[in-house]
C-alpha cells in the first residue's frame, strides 16, 4: 500500500505537543466537528481523564457528551455498543489496557460482530481507547499489552500510534471510521516526546505502515512504544555500519504487509519487536507473514524480541528484562547479521 | 434542644379510605404477590383497569401468532425445516404484553427464547424463521424496525439497551429501549452494571426479566437465594415491578406504564414477569434428564392464551366463529411467510467474509480470493 498524499499531509500550522496533548486535541475536533461524538469512561468528565486525555473536554462541550460512567468496563463497552448501534460516535476510555478483561464478553462477542450478524443494518463506530505498556514502573496489572487478543477479534481494527502527530492523525481517522476501532496509548510516549503536531483536521489513513529510518540490511517491525527501542538500536546499528530499515506499523488491522514484504525483499532480514507476552504474540503472525511470502528473500532466520511468558513484572529493578530494551533488539540486530 | 411545650403532639389523620386501593392490594396479595389483572379461569381480580376491548383483540392475535409459530416450528424441526430453536409456548404473555407497549420508533434487545416478543414488534415470520434456519437472511433485520437478531450470549444485550436508550436520550427522541433477559441471566455481571447504569445515566429504558422456573436445567431456586427477583432493582435505586407473566393484560398494563415514565424521562424500570417454561430449553433437549411433572403441575391451568380466550368469550369480545376465523388468518399468514422463507437463497461460500468491515482489508480481500480458488470460483459468479 503506497501512501495517498492527502492535503492533511502537508499541513500549514502546526504546534508542539505531547502524545497526550495530541491526544486531547484530536478529541476536542473531533467533538467540535460531529455531534454524534461523545466521550465516556471512568474519571474522563470533571477530573479530565488519569493521564488528562480529556482535559477541559467536559467544561467545553457539557456534560452530555463527556460524561463519567459508573466503575464496570463490560457496560462501558456495552452501552458504548448500544450508542453506536443508534447512531453515535462513541468514544469510550478504558482507564488502562490491563482493567480491560471484564469488558472482553462485549468485545469478543459482539464488537466485532454487529456489522456481520445485521448484514450491515447496523455498524459500530465505535473506538475504545486505553493506556497500554510498560517502562514506566507502574503498579501491577497496569502496563499489559493485549494487542493481539484484539487484533485476532474479526471485524475490530487495532491502531497503535508512536509519535503525538500520528495520534492525533490516527485518532481522527478511528473516530470517523464506520467500524469499531481499539486504540492502544503507549504509557511510556504520553509525556515523553514533543514533535510538531498539525493543529487542523489531520488524518493518517488507516492500514499504512510508516519507514521510520531507510537501512537496506536489516528490517525492524515494531509499533506504539517500542518503535523509539527500535530507532535506538537502529541508530547503534549504524554507526556500525549496519543499515536498518525500521517500520512503524501504526495499525495492526489492516497490516500494511506490502510495506513490510518490500522491506524484506530487499534486506532480506527481519527482526519483530513487542513488549507482548512471546507466544500467540502478534510479532508472530507478522513473523509467518514473512515467512509464508518472502522466504525465499530471507538469508536469516526471523528473529522475534518480545516479553516473555510470564505475567508482565511490576518490578521496577528488573522490569527491562522483561521489556524490550534497545540492547536486545541491537543484540538481535547483530545475531541475523552474523547469522 | 428543648422541648416545646406550646402545641401538644397529635398522630396524624388517617387517610381517607380508598376502596380501588384496597381491592388493588388485596388483588395483588391473592395473586401471589404480584401485579395480576385477570386470574386464570379469566375473571378480573379488580387490580386494575383492563385495557379496551381493541385492545385485549390485538393482544390475543399476537398471542395466537407467537403460538402458533411455536407449534409450527416443533414440527418444522421433526421435518428438518427448521433448525435448534428454543421453544416460548407457554410464554407467550410474557412476550407479547411487553414487545406491544412499544411502538416501531422503540429498540428491542431479544434472548434467542423472545420470537415470540419480535413479532409482536414486527419481525417478518420469514425472517424470524430464517433465523432459526441458520440464514443470513435472518440477520437481515428490516429498515423500519429497531429489533436487533436473538441474542445468545446471555445478558449481554443488557448494556446494549443502556445505550440505546441514552443515545435516544441524547437525541432528543422520547424512544426507548426494551430488553430481555431470563431468571438465569439475571446472575450475570451485565445485567447487573447494566441495570445500574440505566439508573446512574436516567436512561429511558425498560428491562424485562422473564422469570420461567428455568436456566436450562437449574431451577430458579438454585440460581440464586432472592424469590423475589423485580427486587434487585432497589439495588439499583430504580422502580422494580413483579407481574404475572402469563396474563397478557397486566404484562401490558405494567410495561406501558414503564415504557410512559421512561418516555417522560423518569428513567428505567425492571420488570419482573413470573412464567413459566413449559417446554423444553431447546427442541433438541430432553428436560426429563433434571425435571419432573411435579415440577410442572398447575401450569398448564395458567396458560396465557386459553387464560385470555376464557375472558374474551365470558365478555363476549370473541366467538367460536371469530376464533375460528382468526387462527385461520393466523394460519394462512405463517404459510405465506414459510414459503417466503423457502424462497431465500442458500448463501455463497464467499458471504463469509461480507460486512466484516465497511472496506474490506487487504487481508480479507486475499482471503475472499482463497475461497474463490478453493471453491473453483471465479470472481463473476461468486
Amino acid at each position: 500500500m503506497t501512501a495517498t498524499a492527502s492535503k492533511s499531509d502537508t499541513p500549514a500550522d502546526t504546534k508542539t505537543m505531547t502524545m497526550i496533548a495530541a491526544i486531547n486535541n484530536a478529541l476536542d475536533l473531533a467533538l467540535e466537528q460531529d455531534d454524534a461524538v461523545h466521550i465516556f469512561g471512568e474519571d474522563v468528565g470533571v477530573m479530565g481523564g488519569v493521564f488528562r486525555a480529556t482535559d477541559g473536554l467536559q467544561a467545553k462541550y457539557g456534560a452530555d457528551r463527556v460524561f463519567d460512567t459508573p466503575l464496570a468496563e463490560a457496560a462501558i463497552v456495552g452501552m458504548g455498543i448500544g450508542m453506536g448501534l443508534a447512531g453515535l460516535k462513541p468514544v469510550a476510555e478504558i482507564q488502562f489496557a490491563g482493567f480491560l478483561y471484564p469488558a472482553l464478553d462485549q468485545v469478543l462477542s459482539h464488537l466485532g460482530r454487529y456489522r456481520h450478524r445485521t448484514r450491515s443494518r447496523y455498524h459500530l463506530p465505535m473506538v475504545v481507547r486505553a493506556p497500554y505498556g510498560g517502562g514506566v514502573h507502574t503498579p501491577e496489572q497496569h502496563a499489559d499489552s493485549p494487542e493481539a487478543i484484539l487484533a485476532h477479534t474479526p471485524g475490530i481494527k487495532v491502531v497503535i500510534p508512536s509519535t503525538p502527530a500520528d495520534a492525533k492523525g490516527l485518532l481522527l481517522s478511528a473516530i470517523h471510521d464506520p467500524d469499531p476501532v481499539f486504540f492502544f496509548e503507549a504509557i511510556k510516549l504520553y509525556r515523553s516526546v514533543k514533535e510538531a503536531v498539525p493543529t487542523g483536521d489531520y488524518r493518517i489513513p488507516l492500514g499504512q505502515a510508516r519507514i521510520v529510518t531507510e537501512g537496506d540490511d536489516v528490517t525492524v517491525i515494531c509499533y506504539g512504544g517500542m518503535v523509539e527501542v527500535a530507532q535506538k538500536a537502529a541508530a547503534a546499528a549504524q554507526s556500525a555500519g549496519i543499515g536498518v530499515e525500521v517500520i512503524d506499523l501504526r495499525t495492526l488491522v489492516p497490516l500494511d504487509t506490502d510495506t513490510i514484504l518490500a522491506s524484506v525483499q530487499k534486506t532480506g532480514r527481519a527482526v519483530v519487536v513487542t513488549e507482548a507476552p512471546r507466544t500467540g504474540g502478534f510479532h508472530s503472525e507478522i513473523s509467518a507473514t514473512i515467512a509464508e511470502e518472502a522466504i525465499e528473500y530471507l538469508r536469516a532466520p526471523i528473529v522475534r524480541v518480545t516479553g516473555f511468558d510470564a505475567p508482565y513484572p511490576p518490578f521496577t529493578a528488573i522490569e527491562d528484562v522483561y521489556r524490550p530494551n534497545a540492547v536486545r533488539v541491537a543484540r538481535a540486530i547483530k545475531a541475523v547479521m552474523g547469522y | 434542644m428543648t422541648r416545646s411545650k406550646s402545641k401538644p403532639k397529635t398522630t396524624p389523620a388517617p387517610p381517607p379510605p380508598d376502596a380501588a386501593f384496597d381491592a388493588a392490594a388485596a388483588a395483588y396479595e391473592q395473586a401471589g404477590n404480584m401485579f395480576q389483572l385477570i386470574a386464570p379461569d379469566g375473571t378480573s381480580t379488580g387490580a386494575g383497569e383492563l385495557p379496551n376491548p381493541e385492545t385485549r383483540l390485538r393482544l390475543y392475535h399476537e398471542m395466537r401468532r407467537a403460538r402458533h409459530f411455536d407449534e409450527r416450528g416443533w414440527v418444522l424441526y421433526r421435518q428438518g425445516r427448521l433448525g435448534v430453536f428454543p421453544p416460548f409456548g407457554g410464554m407467550e404473555a410474557s412476550q407479547v404484553g411487553t414487545a406491544a407497549a412499544l411502538t416501531a420508533d422503540d429498540w428491542l434487545f431479544p434472548t434467542y427464547r423472545d420470537t415470540g416478543a419480535a413479532l409482536t414488534l414486527g419481525l417478518p415470520i420469514a425472517r424470524a424463521l430464517a433465523y432459526w434456519r441458520t440464514s443470513p437472511h435472518g440477520w437481515a433485520m428490516p429498515e423500519n424496525l429497531k429489533v436487533l437478531p436473538f441474542y445468545i450470549p446471555i445478558a449481554t444485550q443488557y448494556p446494549h439497551a443502556v445505550g440505546a436508550a441514552l443515545a435516544e436520550k441524547r437525541k432528543g427522541t422520547n424512544n426507548v429501549a426494551m430488553a430481555y433477559i431470563g431468571d438465569g441471566g439475571s446472575s450475570e455481571g451485565d445485567f447487573h452494571e447494566a441495570l445500574n447504569f440505566a439508573g446512574a445515566l436516567e436512561a429511558p429504558c425498560v428491562f424485562i426479566l422473564q422469570n420461567n422456573g428455568w436456566a436450562i436445567s437449574v431451577p430458579t431456586r438454585s440460581q440464586t437465594r432472592a424469590t423475589n427477583l423485580s427486587k434487585r432493582a432497589e439495588g439499583y435505586g430504580i422502580p422494580g415491578v413483579r407481574v404475572d407473566g402469563n396474563d397478557v393484560l397486566a404484562t401490558y398494563h405494567v410495561t406501558r406504564e414503564a415504557v410512559e415514565r421512561a418516555r417522560r424521562g423518569e428513567g428505567p424500570t425492571l420488570i419482573e414477569t413470573v412464567t413459566y417454561r413449559v417446554k423444553p430449553h431447546t427442541v433438541a433437549d430432553d428436560p426429563s434428564r433434571y425435571r419432573t411433572d411435579a415440577d410442572n403441575e398447575g401450569w398448564d391451568a395458567k396458560d396465557p392464551v386459553l387464560r385470555l380466550q376464557t375472558h374474551l368469550m365470558n365478555e363476549g369480545l370473541l366467538t367460536g366463529d371469530s376464533e375460528a376465523a382468526l387462527l385461520e388468518e393466523v394460519a394462512d399468514e405463517f404459510e405465506a411467510a414459510l414459503k417466503e422463507a423457502d424462497a431465500y437463497p442458500d448463501p455463497e461460500p464467499a458471504e463469509i467474509l461480507d460486512h466484516v468491515f465497511a472496506e474490506p482489508t487487504p487481508q480479507l480481500r486475499r482471503q475472499r480470493e482463497q475461497i474463490l480458488n478453493e471453491q473453483g470460483l471465479s470472481e463473476e459468479n461468486a
